[in-house]
């Protein structure tokens, strides 16, 4: 069995390195494909880092506590019959050859991009090529960021597009009605201008009923739906959250809510609730999302669902919930009508991509197929 | 939030979008449109480290040069802020106000007062502070604590590009007078800054470093000079929490009270000369509101009693440094 290197992954655009915070898996244990090994975290985001490959854990390079740059050296898998030389050898050999990136070099990878569409900037993300194209729409208040641990594993066989909707992230701040329909509209217009002609449709939360809405629009352009955590399948919404978060200006008065979007409240770094505090500050957003807000709820209650309709919209459609969503009840993911995949994933709470990136990653991988 | 910029592009930036925001914004100052009345280029300068370069074009008739008489067009700009303008007043260097203190003092701080409300001046006053550029001692003083004494004034020390546009567009919209104090060593800082316009309200402290074993409480330039220190400090399992204040007037005390009773040990850093200094007022208020927090005396890292030296030995140890904020931290922790 050859040596298999864990190296120091890179989670998202702006990642140069990550502090190890801890081994979850000890010096000589069975180590399987898609185990995590070690937690890492980054100024961004905690998270486990996954073994790739089925064999033994043979040495932990990294330390806890040891800050390293992205494609560092963690860990080493291999099996009982590689020697403790060999297994030195090609450590010695690694570390010998790798240089880490720098920050501004010209192979960072794939960048955000901006486009005038429909008479507004639209920001996007393309990483992938080939393949029926997958478009990931985000949720309320989020931005083609949320995907930093999905967007690079859904794309290793197709092209993977990542939008931020109007009113979001760095795309333009003005909407009109800020409805469904219009954020649909606009995912319309970005198919259309980025020549994609059918696309499987990833939305997490509101992101969802977006989806669905352009599904119900356009359904020569939906190859199927994913639906993750996703708002328009069930009456209830968690509407202290959306105010807090529509109100919220400071770390101190956002903070309690971003808590609510991740079964351990402690994945909400410091620099996590920095970058919403940078975005809620930005002019228009606080109008966009009030707009948005009051045309997708009302009270605790959602106005647009797609329940009774679901399996009807795509051809094929995947739901996934984290079970402890605080902000969507994963009790909507039950029942639904047709043939719909359903999986709630236990322990985990509404940003269910992000706290179990590697299940969403293969559910995802496995439903597109193709 | 890929594009980085410099500090002093931050700057521009902000008057830029504010100018084509609000035509009641203007800007004022020496060599600002680069010599009127001169048989020179237009627009040759952009102030005297070229801040404003590129302005005088973007907005004919609203960038304005003045006579080298600080006293006069200071005055000049409270009283436009007084009859509905916005202007924003570039007085070169900070160490030049004290021919102005009258139109800021006793003019432009009063106005919405003694005029029970009624009256505003939106004025702001941006100008450079600070040591480290060899400029000697008429020219490298930090005054931020002169103003924060006086009520009426809004008084800002951004410390990166990010907060410099943020901080000096919410300046811009505030309706009372506001110091704009830019330390000239951050100039060519660069930093993350959205294209769009945004504004960071007054009076928030940001908590660049979390950590619960000291607090240190700082401005300006300092507050890399901390972070260095707490940087270094984390190696040895020490961690401290660096607070940058933003704004010293107003001041945000909840968050450095909330800090120091967490911690219990607290380290004041300020480029000041020390006495009735933003160091000592934090200080008080700390000794004061969170006495029965605190494990240690508290500490300040300050610039010595004496004017900036000239000679470049000496300024660089005029300066406080993160070698002697690291020192007070583990004194603290002694």
């Amino acid at each position: 069995m050859p040596v298999h290197m864990i190296t120091m992954p890179k989670w998202g655009l702006s990642m140069e390195q990550g502090q190890v915070n801890g081994w979850l898996k000890a010096l000589g244990e069975k180590v399987g494909k898609g185990d995590e090994v070690l937690d890492v975290e980054t100024d961004k985001i905690a998270s486990g880092v996954e073994c790739a490959f089925d064999g033994i854990l043979r040495r932990q390079i990294a330390k806890e506590g040891d800050t390293l740059p992205v494609g560092a050296l963690l860990a080493v898998v291999s099996d009982e019959a590689t020697t403790e030389a060999e297994i030195d050898q090609a450590v010695e050999a690694f570390q010998r050859d790798f240089v880490p990136a720098s920050a501004d070099a010209a192979d960072a990878g794939p960048q955000p991009e901006k486009a005038q569409i429909g008479g507004r900037t639209i920001r996007y993300l393309k990483i992938g090529e080939g393949g029926t194209p997958v478009v990931l729409i985000h949720g309320f208040g989020g931005d083609l960021n949320n995907w930093l641990f999905n967007h690079a594993d859904l794309a290793a066989h197709r092209a993977v597009w990542a939008l931020d909707l109007p009113g979001h992230g760095e795309s333009g701040k003005a909407v009109e009605a800020g409805d469904a329909d219009e954020l649909a509209a606009s995912v319309i217009a970005f198919l259309d201008d980025r020549g994609i002609g059918r696309a499987h449709l990833v939305g997490h939360s509101m992101g969802s009923l977006v989806a669905m809405t352009v599904a119900d629009k356009a359904p020569q352009r939906v190859a199927s739906l994913s639906l993750i955590a996703g708002a328009g399948l069930g009456k209830e919404i968690n509407r202290e959250y959306i105010d807090g978060f529509v109100a919220g200006s400071s770390r101190n008065t956002i903070k309690p809510h971003l808590t609510k979007l991740f079964a351990d409240p402690s994945l909400v770094t410091r620099q996590l609730v920095e970058d919403i505090v940078k975005y809620k500050r930005l002019e228009g957003v606080n109008e966009a999302l009030q707009k948005i807000a009051s045309s997708a709820f009302e009270g605790n209650v959602q106005r647009k669902l797609y329940r009774d309709r679901l399996a009807t919209l795509a051809p094929r459609t995947l739901v996934i919930w984290g079970a402890q969503d605080q902000i969507i009840p994963a009790s909507h993911a039950q029942g639904l009508a047709g043939d719909v995949s359903v999986h709630v994933v236990e322990g985990k709470g509404h940003m269910v991509q992000m706290e179990a990136a590697s299940e969403v990653n293969r559910l995802l991988n496995d439903f597109f197929g193709d | 939030m890929a594009r980085k910029i410099t500090f002093s592009q931050a700057i521009n930036e902000a008057l830029s979008q504010e100018m084509a925001r609000d035509e009641s914004v203007i800007v004022m100052g020496e060599d600002n449109a680069g010599g009127a009345g001169s048989p020179g280029e237009q627009d040759a300068w952009g102030g005297v480290l070229g801040v404003t370069k590129g302005l005088f074009h973007k907005y004919p008739g609203r960038v304005l040069d003045t006579p080298l008489s600080e006293g006069g067009y200071i005055g000049a700009a409270v009283g436009a802020a007084a009859c509905g303008m916005r202007p924003v007043a570039e007085l070169m260097f900070i160490d030049f106000m004290g021919v102005c203190f009258d139109q800021i003092f006793n003019q432009a701080a009063k106005f919405r007062y003694m005029f029970g409300g009624k009256a505003v001046t939106p004025v702001v006053i941006r100008t450079m502070q600070g040591a480290g550029l060899r400029a000697a001692a008429q020219h490298s003083q930090m005054l931020t604590s002169l103003f924060t004494h006086i009520p009426g004034l809004k008084v800002v020390c951004p410390s990166t590009p990010y907060d410099a546009k943020g901080l000096l567009i919410q300046a811009i919209r505030d309706n009372d007078p506001v110091i704009f104090c830019e330390h000239k060593l951050l100039y060519s800082r660069e930093g993350d800054v959205p294209e769009e316009s945004y504004a960071i309200p007054f009076g928030e402290a940001n908590v660049v470093r979390e950590g619960d074993d000291v607090t240190i409480v700082t401005y300006g330039r300092m507050v890399h000079f901390a972070t260095e220190a707490a940087e270094k400090l984390a190696k040895e399992g020490i961690q401290v929490e660096v607070i940058d204040l933003r704004t010293t007037s107003p001041l945000d005390e909840e968050t450095l009270l909330e800090s120091a009773e967490r911690t219990g040990r607290v380290v004041v850093v300020d480029e000041a000369n020390p006495r009735c200094s933003m160091a000592t007022d934090i200080a008080a208020l700390v000794a004061q509101r969170a006495f029965h927090s605190l494990k240690a005396p508290i500490e300040l890292v300050t610039a010595p009693h004496t004017p900036a030296p000239f000679a470049g030995v000496l300024e660089d140890m005029y300066i406080p440094s993160a070698e002697k904020i690291t020192a007070a931290v583990r004194k603290v922790r002694s």
